[in-house]
């Protein structure tokens, strides 16, 4: 997993609230037994006029003008501002490694649905979720060449006008994003104790260990 | 001390370490794995040369690409086929237990595991699929997770977990005729919204839950991650031990007697203290029908589609109008006045045999109306298939011009061939009404099973609790 310490970006802003994982990478895609590739595909039924298909070629697809990611001014934003509770529905850990194959580092929102907010994590992606109200800030401050750098280690926002924003993340998941860690490796480390508890376990529960 | 609720219990009982920030490793005792979300978990396990940590605890089945009719010719789709094959060649290299295809076991896998007694009351379960939440109808702490999540289960049979909030959404009185578990879900996600349950785990309680059976408890539980949060729960009472006596996998001889002593325990304290309790009168819920593409735009079926320029909030007023414009509907048309062009009746919501048994009583001896291009019923399993065909279920939905399917996720989300084409209208019993869920440009209204039925009689939405079929 790739580290993230520090992001400075301009910002892509998505003006939807309840964006599902649907809207993020549709089901089509998920017949896909990769981990990559899934970056031309993201929001692929807002982005493009016509239907996409798996292993399709995008170069050529008609282009919604009208949708954000297709405006020039956004085409290297890493950051994706958006309203309450994106990333609801479908577990789909496909949703994460779309946003990231295109490019994007981190989401700014008021808040996120649980899974997906659990999913970014494992995938270099910060998710950071901040006051309705201050979100609300962002979109009205927000021009074309508007940018903010993201410090996870310090847990601020920059704004270009210099101000600091502050938001929190658990501290074991931004040890780990911090350091690109591998969960399982970790987890690995307590297997005594894994083994200690089904001990215990089997005790209580016989019939979970025949 | 305060008492524990439910949740507290179920978490306590699996904590395997703490972490100084309050995360703890819980240990799974069961995991789920269907053919979409575990590809690049296994490929994870080979690059890193691990071998699952406990590999009986895994159970693997094919639902979301397998074909419904004509089995026997495989999988036409190419890409479909190659995740189905690769599930099956993941499970023979790792050895895990999976249910193939032509296995009258095979369904959809948040079916099926209640159905085998693979889950069971006390248990964790996860599955990389959010409607895991299902399985929280047995008093089992049971939540959706990632690819990564999956890889981290096979490997460790732990997953790293913060302990959610508490909520106690309390469901009291008596439902009227023709009202479901799914309106009572329907109407709650109506009530609190799609984000209300984000951060807690909701226990359902109330006599109007209790009522339930365990197919109607599970409908409810599944909706969970519809109403934001990633587990619902029922206390376990007589209903839960009843259904999972005699299961396949249920445990046998003093192993049950230790089993349902042990489930006696699984309810909220008298004095837990819940972090929020939200109470909803039974007897006011109506048959509800979403009309916009999110769960929570939902209304009963004797009301009308709701205006935008109603509403206050500028964001949710512009989400209306956009799901209006999405869904091709008018603010204020009547919802028995939107006319529809196919009725899916399956998915891990409802396709259990109770609600093909409530489609049947609606649909016995009539015809599918003209206007209605396509009508599926879908069961969640081959056993529910075979259960229903010696009721003769199956005999009634044919004649009344439906389509009976074999078992799989179908038209819930159109990974196989099933799906709505562009600007096509559905009564559906599934879970989600999100633009192009069921197919591109598609239009998912999301209604209980005998709503369903009634709607593809009628050919339009109509109150199938006055609905005399005339």
């Amino acid at each position: 997993m790739k580290a993230f310490t520090t992001l400075t970006s301009i910002v892509a802003p998505l003006d939807r609230a309840n964006v599902d994982t649907d809207a993020i990478i549709p089901k089509q895609f998920l017949k896909s037994i990769r981990r990559t590739g899934f970056g031309v595909y993201l929001f692929d039924e807002w982005r493009y006029l016509d239907q996409g298909q798996p292993d399709m070629d995008c170069t050529n697809r008609p282009i919604n003008k009208d949708f954000v990611l297709n405006k020039p001014q956004y085409k290297n934003a890493q950051i994706l501002l958006t309203r309450e509770n994106f990333g609801c529905g479908s577990s789909r850990e496909h949703a994460p490694w779309a946003l990231e194959d295109y490019g994007f580092r981190a989401i700014i929102a008021p808040s996120f649905a649980d899974i997906f907010y659990n999913n970014c994590f494992k995938n270099g992606l910060l998710p950071i979720a901040l006051d309705a109200e201050i979100v609300d800030g962002l979109f009205k401050e927000l021009t074309d060449d508007y940018a903010l750098t993201i410090d996870l280690s310090a847990q601020t926002i920059t704004t270009p006008s210099g101000e600091k924003i502050a938001f929190n993340v658990d501290e074991n998941r931004r040890f780990r994003l911090l350091n690109g860690l591998d969960d399982i490796g970790l987890t690995l480390q307590h297997a005594d104790k894994i083994h200690a508890y089904e001990a215990e376990r089997a005790k209580r529960a016989p019939w979970l260990f025949r | 001390m305060a008492g524990k609720t439910l949740y507290d219990k179920l978490w306590d009982d699996h904590v395997v370490h703490t972490e100084d920030d309050g995360s703890c490793l819980i240990y799974i005792d069961r995991h789920l794995v269907h053919e979409v979300t575990s590809p690049q978990a296994f490929d994870g396990l080979r690059l890193a040369g691990r071998k699952p940590w406990r590999v009986a605890r895994n159970l693997a089945v094919a639902d979301h690409n397998v074909p419904t009719n004509h089995r026997d010719r495989g999988i036409t789709d190419p890409v479909s086929r190659l995740q189905v094959e690769t599930l099956d060649k993941n499970c023979a290299e790792f050895g895990i237990t999976e249910f193939g295809m032509s296995d009258i076991r095979q369904g959809i896998v948040h079916v099926i595991g209640p159905e085998q007694g693979a889950t069971l009351p006390g248990m964790t379960v996860v599955c990389g699929d959010s409607h895991t939440s299902t399985h929280g109808a047995s008093g089992a702490l049971a939540f959706g997770i990632g690819t990564s999540e999956v890889e981290h289960t096979l490997a460790t049979q732990c997953l790293v977990q913060k302990k959610a909030k508490n909520l106690l959404i309390n469901v009291n009185g008596e439902i009227g005729k023709g009202v479901t578990a799914k309106d009572i879900v329907l109407a709650i996600i109506g009530e609190i919204g799609t984000a209300g349950g984000t951060g807690y785990t909701i226990e359902f309680g109330g006599s109007a839950i209790r009522a339930l059976s365990m197919e109607g408890r599970m409908t409810v539980c599944n909706m969970a991650i519809e109403a934001g949060a990633r587990a619902g729960l029922v206390a376990v009472d007589d209903v839960t031990i009843d259904y999972y006596r005699n299961r396949p996998l249920s445990p046998k001889g003093d192993d049950w007697f230790i089993a349902e002593r042990a489930w006696q325990n699984l309810h909220s304290d008298k004095d837990a203290v819940f972090d929020k309790v939200i109470n909803i009168d039974a007897t006011k819920i109506k048959p509800q029908v979403t009309w916009g593409t999110s769960p929570e735009l939902v209304v009963a079926i004797d009301d009308i589609v709701p205006n935008p320029a109603n509403e206050a909030d500028a964001v949710k007023a512009q989400s209306m109008q956009r799901a209006l414009d999405y869904m091709g509907l008018q603010a204020g048309q009547k919802i028995t006045d939107i006319q529809i062009d196919k009725v899916f009746i399956g998915s891990c919501t409802n396709s259990r045999i109770e609600d093909l048994r409530a489609a049947a009583v609606v649909v016995e001896g009539k015809k599918v109306a003209a206007n209605v291009k396509q009508a599926l019923i879908v069961p969640g399993s081959g056993l529910i298939k075979q259960q229903a065909e010696s009721e003769g279920l199956d005999k009634i939905f044919i004649e009344a011009g439906f389509e009976w399917r074999d078992a799989g996720c179908s038209m819930c989300l159109a990974m196989n061939a099933d799906r709505l084409e562009e600007g096509e209208r559905c009564a559906s019993t599934s879970n989600r009404n999100f633009e192009g869920r069921q197919g591109y440009g598609g239009r998912t209204h999301l209604v209980s099973p005998a709503m369903a039925a009634a709607a593809g009689i009628a050919g339009h939405f109509v109150d199938v609790s006055a609905w005399t079929g005339e």
